[in-house]
């Protein structure tokens, strides 16, 4: 644990701790994993030679002579470890996706191989597992009104690009909303968040760039970083001695062989990493920009809404200037319960977007329902819809997350990440536990989301658990105590460091003891 | 004893040592004499400059200056101006505060104005509210999602559906999930941006035929096939595909299935389809390009789609055998790390699938109107009409470039404006000149739906021939 007044460039405390895995459970973990892969082989051998049978969808007979579309060795992991808890993901639900959600229940007869579904609705379950950051996941109020009214005056599809004949005043009208929001000079909103980074970063930086990407980005910054043809170079998460490193080598030694300077340099961090739940350590990674001159591309896509005191995201959280931030991204899928993306930043730049963009030329607009949802929900965090409703949902938000991971911390569990981020991932490590850990919340009725191999590394698998303004404190003390009981029955309690449990007090920012077991 | 015994081997090995021939003593000593001087050699490291002191490192630093991170944008860019669309872009559509006849939007069926389709879309918003807060693998799959694949493979008569939330992201997530590094992906020259970029991310070989040009795909599978036999272990593992268009964007004609499944089966190939525009406009019940040819669906791997054209919602959705469609679960990019599709949208697909399933005889209706205004526009001087008869998507290519294709788009861009101020609403294709592979040339695009009147289509045509007369000459 460590708290870091980095020479004033931060203005509060930075918590930020991952606990290292204790030996015994890493060797058990392994354990684990021989086991399952002996086993794996010995089930691959009993079907290939048909002593079991083989479930998996087969070639036409008509091409078995063809070159085969899968190697058996990739889909090995597939088949054998991750069809075993299969049942933990892709979960059906069947009702609005706020904090308590409907599910349909399936059993499977054949282990996962096939599911059915028996036609009864799980009602009422915990949902801590949607990206319901600031609870505008809603069927009814004034969101959803106003999103039913654009509905019926402009259909559900728009059936053109933005640059032919697709772009609505209601683009037009939420681009400037986001600007206004952001604290930037313009902005222009896409269909998909991941398109927004896999079809702008190649429009930024092309052949002769450098981009410099954090180790643990997510899919669609390393797709983007990829198409682009830039040089990448990678950086320890959220290590700022790894990045100045790199960026002094760069400049200093130019492009690999012909030694030419850099055309530019740009650096991709997210505001929140939604598997570790740290926070990028912002304003030194501003520090760093201005020093060697490159640019910053911030993807803010779960800390939007989520951070701050006014919810505009973790450049008000650290309290620093939006201009110093050169492309802020972000997507509407989590804090505004909509579905999309956007870039603002500059005028130039968004100009420039708007010209040479990929999915301004080729891609269908967003669609005008979907529009009015994020206008609705953003105009009520800025407080302009007259209530006080936004305001109020984002201090419940960093309520919930401070009282959530606090009482984590005291029963003992190995808990990643900064304590202000409403993402919570709770280390399992055994590949055993993954199954079991997401079937015995469903049992008590809670939703949870589990990750293993190869979303994370392979012994570092961890239960996330997505904080929402919508959980009252009633829903997270029950989350809790069934948290309790079931990391009892299997032993997840691995942490070293105790804290003492303080007595029932109002929220405020006193610190507490820690002792060392 | 022990002091004798070692004495008494010490003398061994001097008497060895006189006794050894000359040669092994001489390669011993110089032996020797190489590993002292590796010894007490100073190592190197190729990479580090190490001569530069501090002082000089932070001078290059200093000196350094980076380009802008974006190039200024001239203001009159074509574009950078869009058309402001005020109000719902059905068939009559308001561009820019004028009311035109709409010819721009890919609404094919006239299903974005729909009520039925509307009604579903707002019981589905009553239900769910908008957003789906996740992706498909943490509870972002809702029943809706599952109905819209169930009603979408059964459509097409496949095993199979699996749903996009963005229409270009379908073709390009699914391209890299089955074609990798050393694969091989024969394309046809015309193939539309987001096939690129699937392309692209799939760092597979590429290798493009002429558009259309069964003989010069043939020459480029003959000559993979003499490379195949020098090297036939390599050519055991390696994945060979064609990725072709049902309807082409680009030149809006259509791919020769029928030839293209014999080459399949002769040179063992694996066929892609991507039918976006065929889709709800092929066939006799709008299945695409398989049902107008009357191929069996199971020939063809896998087909992909948009649902942004005929469907009029948004997303896309790939379909064929679950052998195939079940590996994109896992390993679709644009599927596992992206949030799923609003379900609103997904219950005005299923709407939209009921309606083109109640009335099969719309697609003779747009067929027929397709039809009419290709025989209209042709003899247009100085235009040319570039598109089958019953393509709903045509283009309009100037007959010769005037210089460069600079003028050719202002050109365009005047005939354009010409027919928007008379009522008629068009735009030119767009395209990004420096990424595409081959790049079209400049043309207006004009797309037929089934609400416009014959009325409409006559003016349309006319219209286009005085704007053409006046520009032009």
């Amino acid at each position: 644990n460590h708290v870091v007044h980095n020479g004033g460039l931060y203005k509060r405390p930075f918590n930020e701790a991952f606990e290292e895995t204790p030996m015994l459970v890493a060797v058990l973990t392994y354990v684990g994993y021989g086991v399952l892969t002996l086993f794996g082989y010995l089930r691959d051998f009993m079907r290939q030679w048909k002593i079991e049978k083989c479930q998996n969808a087969t070639e036409r007979e008509e091409q078995k002579d063809f070159v085969p579309l899968y190697q058996d060795f990739e889909n090995f992991y597939n088949r054998n470890l991750y069809m075993r808890i299969r049942d933990s993901w892709n979960r059906p639900i069947c009702s609005v996706p706020g904090a308590k959600v409907d599910m349909m229940e399936r059993v499977s007869h054949d282990y996962n191989w096939t599911f059915t579904y028996t036609g009864r609705v799980i009602k009422d379950i915990i949902n801590m597992g949607s990206y319901n950051y600031l609870g505008f996941a809603q069927k009814t109020g004034a969101c959803q009104e106003a999103a039913a009214e654009v509905l019926s005056q402009y259909g559900a599809g728009v059936c053109s690009t933005r640059q032919e004949m697709g772009n609505l005043d209601k683009h037009e009208e939420l681009e400037k909303l986001v600007a206004r929001f952001l604290g930037v000079e313009s902005a222009m909103a896409y269909g998909m968040g991941f398109a927004t980074n896999s079809m702008n970063i190649p429009a930024l930086v092309g052949k002769g760039c450098l981009i410099l990407s954090d180790e643990l980005n997510h899919a669609s910054l390393v797709l983007g970083a990829r198409l682009s043809g830039a040089t990448i170079r990678i950086f320890k998460h959220n290590n700022m001695q790894s990045l100045e490193k790199l960026l002094k080598d760069a400049i200093v030694h130019g492009q690999p062989r012909t030694r030419r300077p850099w055309k530019k340099i740009l650096i991709l961090v997210e505001g929140i990493y939604s598997m570790e739940g740290s926070i990028v350590r912002l304003p030194e990674v501003i520090a760093l920009k201005k020093k060697y001159k490159s640019y910053l591309y911030l993807d803010e896509a779960h800390s939007i809404g989520a951070l701050g005191p006014t919810g505009r995201g973790v450049v008000e959280y650290f309290g620093l200037n939006p201009e110093d931030v050169d492309v802020m991204m972000g997507t509407f899928t989590k804090s505004f319960g909509a579905a999309g993306g956007y870039i603002g930043g500059k005028k130039e730049l968004v100009d420039y977007l708007r010209t040479y963009s990929h999915s301004a030329a080729y891609a269908t607009s967003m669609s005008p329902p979907v529009v009015e949802q994020i206008i609705t929900s953003v105009k009520c965090i800025m407080g302009e819809d007259g209530t006080t409703v936004g305001e109020a949902r984002v201090q419940q938000l960093a309520e919930n997350t401070r009282y959530f991971r606090r009482r984590l911390k005291e029963m003992g569990f190995i808990i990643y990440g900064n304590e202000d981020s409403p993402v919570v991932p709770l280390m399992l490590y055994m590949p055993a536990k993954i199954g079991a850990f997401g079937r015995e919340m469903l049992k008590r009725n809670i939703g949870v989301v589990v990750v293993g191999f190869p979303a994370t590394p392979i012994i570092e698998s961890r239960a996330r658990f997505c904080l929402s303004a919508a959980h009252t404190k009633e829903m997270l003390d029950t989350a809790l105590k069934e948290i309790n009981e079931v990391g009892d029955l299997l032993q997840l309690k691995y942490s070293r460091r105790r804290l003492v449990p303080l007595l029932d007090r109002p929220f405020d920012e006193t610190t507490y003891e820690e002792t060392e077991d | 004893a022990a002091g004798v015994g070692q004495q008494w081997v010490l003398v061994e090995m001097v008497q060895a040592f006189y006794e050894a021939p000359a040669y092994h003593l001489i390669l011993e000593g110089i032996l020797i004499l190489w590993i002292i001087r590796l010894l007490f050699s100073k190592t190197y490291k190729l990479q580090e400059r190490s001569d530069l002191t501090l002082k000089e490192k932070e001078e290059l630093i200093e000196e350094w200056q980076p380009e802008p991170l974006v190039p200024p944008v001239p203001k009159d860019h074509p574009a950078l101006n869009y058309n402001i669309v005020s109000g719902p872009p059905t068939h009559i559509i308001t561009v820019n505060g004028k009311e035109c006849i709409n010819f721009a939007s890919f609404n094919f069926l006239g299903l974005l104005n729909n009520e039925k389709v509307k009604s579903a879309a707002q019981a589905s918003l009553k239900k769910y509210g908008v957003g789906t807060c996740g992706p498909r693998g943490f509870y972002g799959t809702f029943d809706v999602h599952l109905e819209l694949e169930e009603r979408l493979a059964k459509f097409m008569g496949t095993e199979e559906a699996i749903i996009y939330s963005y229409g270009f992201a379908t073709i390009a997530s699914a391209i890299p999930a089955y074609s990798k590094r050393g694969d091989i992906v024969f394309v046809d020259e015309a193939a539309c941006f987001a096939i690129q970029k699937g392309l692209q991310a799939s760092r597979s070989n590429i290798k493009l035929f002429k558009h259309n040009d069964m003989a010069d795909l043939e020459r480029l599978l003959k000559e993979q096939e003499t490379e195949d036999q020098k090297n036939p272990r390599k050519a055991r593992v390696t994945r060979r595909f064609i990725v072709v268009e049902g309807l082409y964007m680009n030149t809006g004609d259509i791919c020769p299935l029928p030839e293209l499944i014999k080459l399949k089966y002769k040179y063992k190939v694996r066929i892609f389809l991507e039918e976006s525009l065929s889709f709800g406009v092929l066939g006799e019940h709008g299945r695409g390009i398989t049902e107008h040819f009357g191929i069996n669906i199971d020939d063809i791997d896998l087909i992909s789609a948009n649902m942004e054209n005929s469907l009029a919602s948004i997303g896309g959705f790939c379909c064929g055998r679950s052998f195939i469609i079940d590996h994109q679960r896992l390993s679709g990019q644009g599927y596992c790390f992206s949030a799923s599709l609003p379900p609103l949208l997904a219950a005005a697909a299923i709407e939209a699938l009921n309606i083109m399933e109640d009335n099969p005889d719309i697609f003779q209706t747009l067929r027929a109107k397709c039809e009419r205004i290709h025989k209209a526009l042709q003899g247009i001087s100085g235009l040319k009409v570039v598109g089958e008869s019953f393509s709903p998507a045509l283009h309009l290519q100037l007959e010769e470039s005037y210089g460069s294709r600079e003028n050719d788009v202002k050109l365009l861009k005047r005939v354009v404006d010409y027919c928007m101020n008379s009522g008629i609403a068009l735009t030119q294709a767009c395209y990004l000149e420096k990424e595409e592979k081959c790049l079209p040339p400049p043309s207006i695009r004009v797309v037929i739906t089934v609400e416009q009147t014959e009325q409409e289509l006559d003016k349309a045509a006319s219209l286009l021939k005085e704007a053409a007369q006046s520009v032009l000459n």
